[in-house]
């Protein structure tokens, strides 16, 4: 189980430097911030964002931590969303230069650290792959061989975050496998899954329950439920199959 | 399902505006049902109005927070302990 | 410490104020029905459904779901006001005015708790809710009244702000002292004008 002692901190707002901004997929795009005094964080920890206009008037959202606890950036990856407030303003309007107010690393449930071994099965629809790239990321980083099986759904080949990355760590790591499914439309000779996420396709890719994997589920509200059920059903422990939901349309 | 609905993850920047410690590792137990979770596990409902953190076994709400200029009103009745453990 | 802080061309969804002297103080115009959920949507089947009129009360009233749409109706076409700054304008509605619920209901009290399906209580005088000024409707925009807004009904206190228009209610109580409900417990105000700005306790 993991660590719960928690030491006193004050969550502060802060203001970080946007180093860097890279267009990931159509939909979405990564922002690299600098952030001074910033103390580490775990994988699978977010940050809250917050936008203040001139007038005054605010608006925030939490988005995941991306990057490893290893890298020395931070790394947030935002999806527009088209009738959306604070995406539209992330990725079409911040740029390198710009500042940005967040506080964080918030979230002591929703984590992974080596430490604690695996196997892990992390489950992402969309941005959701974001907390589950920060463990990726960090699994690599420290070198270790806990057996991981990602399984990430998204609309098409061109909405596959990270997916170089992803084809090149489980290229390299034999105990990482990554699992795609294309739910809107796949390439030509694509002999993959083209389906949501399913009970079936739970059974097919997940460890078996006797092995006790950690489950790590994100992504937009029906994803997650479906999945954390079906998980259950299978026979996972329930107090082993963790979950962040997104909202209902995503991040 | 309920599309209105985040994780226990989601309260922990709330929390931890009025709590020194990261919250969504905190242990409650519902005073309806008797659970146990972590705060973490539990089923959050947030909006200008305030945020509604609720049992995920049988929605009781445990922990209330209402905003206002200036303030925070937490209302617990629904937690029977709240317990968070110090490094 | 980041105060004054300000990012650079964030403006924030355009909020429209032209609704001349419709508009209460600190509003604007919302072109969407927001859903603020405070717990699950409930989902009664209509077959369970009940409202009634109970409490303080010489006899207790109660109508299922067939018999309360029986009852004479209204159209209502009004202006709403939510505490969190969004209204609307022109909203059309379809209701029982809640008059025509306590007609023939004796009673001293002078307060009531609306209760609701999931557990919301909003507390209000009985004169706030009596002389055509609220309503339990079932029907939104020419349409049923969706769960996510509280259908099957929600009752529309229309001169308050809206988190008074409880939704998935399902009973009045009369009382003879005032409770508050579940946002007046948590910092919001007890009655709610949105004309005086009546957000919070003290305002």
């Amino acid at each position: 189980m993991a660590e719960t002692r928690t030491p006193r901190r004050k969550l502060l707002w802060r203001i970080g430097e946007v180093i860097e901004t890279r267009p990931e997929t159509p939909r979405t795009k990564s922002l690299f911030l600098e952030v001074p005094g910033w103390e580490g964080h775990k994988a699978g920890q977010h940050v809250d964002v917050r936008l203040t206009a001139e007038d005054g008037y605010q608006a925030q959202r939490s988005y995941s931590i991306a990057s490893a606890p290893e890298d020395g950036r931070l790394a947030l990856v935002v999806e527009r969303l088209e009738d959306g407030e604070v995406s539209p303003y992330l990725t079409d309007e911040l740029r390198t230069g710009d500042r940005l107010e967040l506080r964080g690393p918030i979230g002591g449930w929703f984590t992974w650290e080596t430490t604690e071994g695996g196997p892990l099965l992390l489950v992402a629809g969309g941005s959701g792959i974001a907390p589950l790239m920060a463990m990726i990321r960090h699994r690599a980083a420290a070198r270790s061989d806990a057996p991981t099986r990602l399984l990430y759904s998204s609309r098409s080949r061109e909405d596959v975050i990270y997916a170089e990355e992803l084809d090149r760590l489980s290229a390299e790591d034999g105990a990482l496998e990554v699992t795609h499914t294309l739910t809107r439309s796949q390439p030509p000779g694509w002999t993959g899954y083209s389906r949501r996420i399913d009970r079936e396709m739970l059974e097919e890719i997940a460890p078996s329950p006797e092995q006790r994997p950690l489950a790590f589920v994100c992504g937009p509200t029906p994803l997650v439920e479906a999945v954390a059920t079906a998980l259950v059903e299978l026979g996972h422990d329930p107090a082993r199959v963790k979950t962040e939901r997104f909202g209902p349309t995503g991040g | 399902m309920d599309e209105n609905r985040l994780d226990g993850n989601a309260v922990g920047g709330l929390l931890g505006e009025i709590f020194p410690f990261e919250m969504t590792t905190a242990q409650v137990t519902c005073t309806s049902c008797g659970s146990l979770w972590r705060v973490g596990q539990t089923m959050v409902y947030g909006h200008d109005m305030g945020t509604i953190v609720r049992c995920a076994s049988c929605d009781n709400a445990l922990i209330r927070v209402g905003r206002g200029p200036d303030r925070y009103l937490l209302d617990m009745r629904g937690v029977r302990y709240l317990q968070v453990e110090e490094a | 410490m980041s105060e004054g802080f300000v990012s650079r061309g964030f403006r924030g969804r355009r909020r429209r104020t032209e609704g001349g002297d419709r508009l209460p103080p600190g509003q604007y115009l919302v072109d969407g029905f927001p859903v603020l959920s405070a717990g699950p949507t409930p989902h009664t089947p209509l077959e369970e459904w009940e409202f009634s009129i109970v409490g303080e009360v010489d006899e207790p009233k109660k109508w299922t779901w067939e018999e309360f749409r029986q009852l004479p109706s209204e159209e209502i076409t009004t202006d709403i006001h939510c505490v969190t700054k969004w209204s609307k304008l022109g909203t059309r509605w379809e209701g029982v005015s809640v008059d025509t619920l306590l007609d023939g209901v004796e009673t001293a009290a002078e307060y009531l708790t609306a209760f609701c399906d999931g557990g919301y209580t909003t507390n209000l005088p009985l004169e706030a809710v009596t002389g055509g000024k609220a309503w339990v409707a079932y029907s939104y925009d020419g349409a049923p009244l969706e769960p996510e807004h509280g259908g099957p009904a929600r009752l529309l206190v229309p001169h308050l702000y809206f988190w008074k228009s409880a939704k998935w209610v399902r009973g009045l109580r009369l009382l003879g002292q005032d409770e508050p409900g579940f946002w007046e417990s948590l910092g919001y105000h007890n009655y709610g004008d949105p004309w005086r700005e009546q957000r919070y306790w003290g305002d």
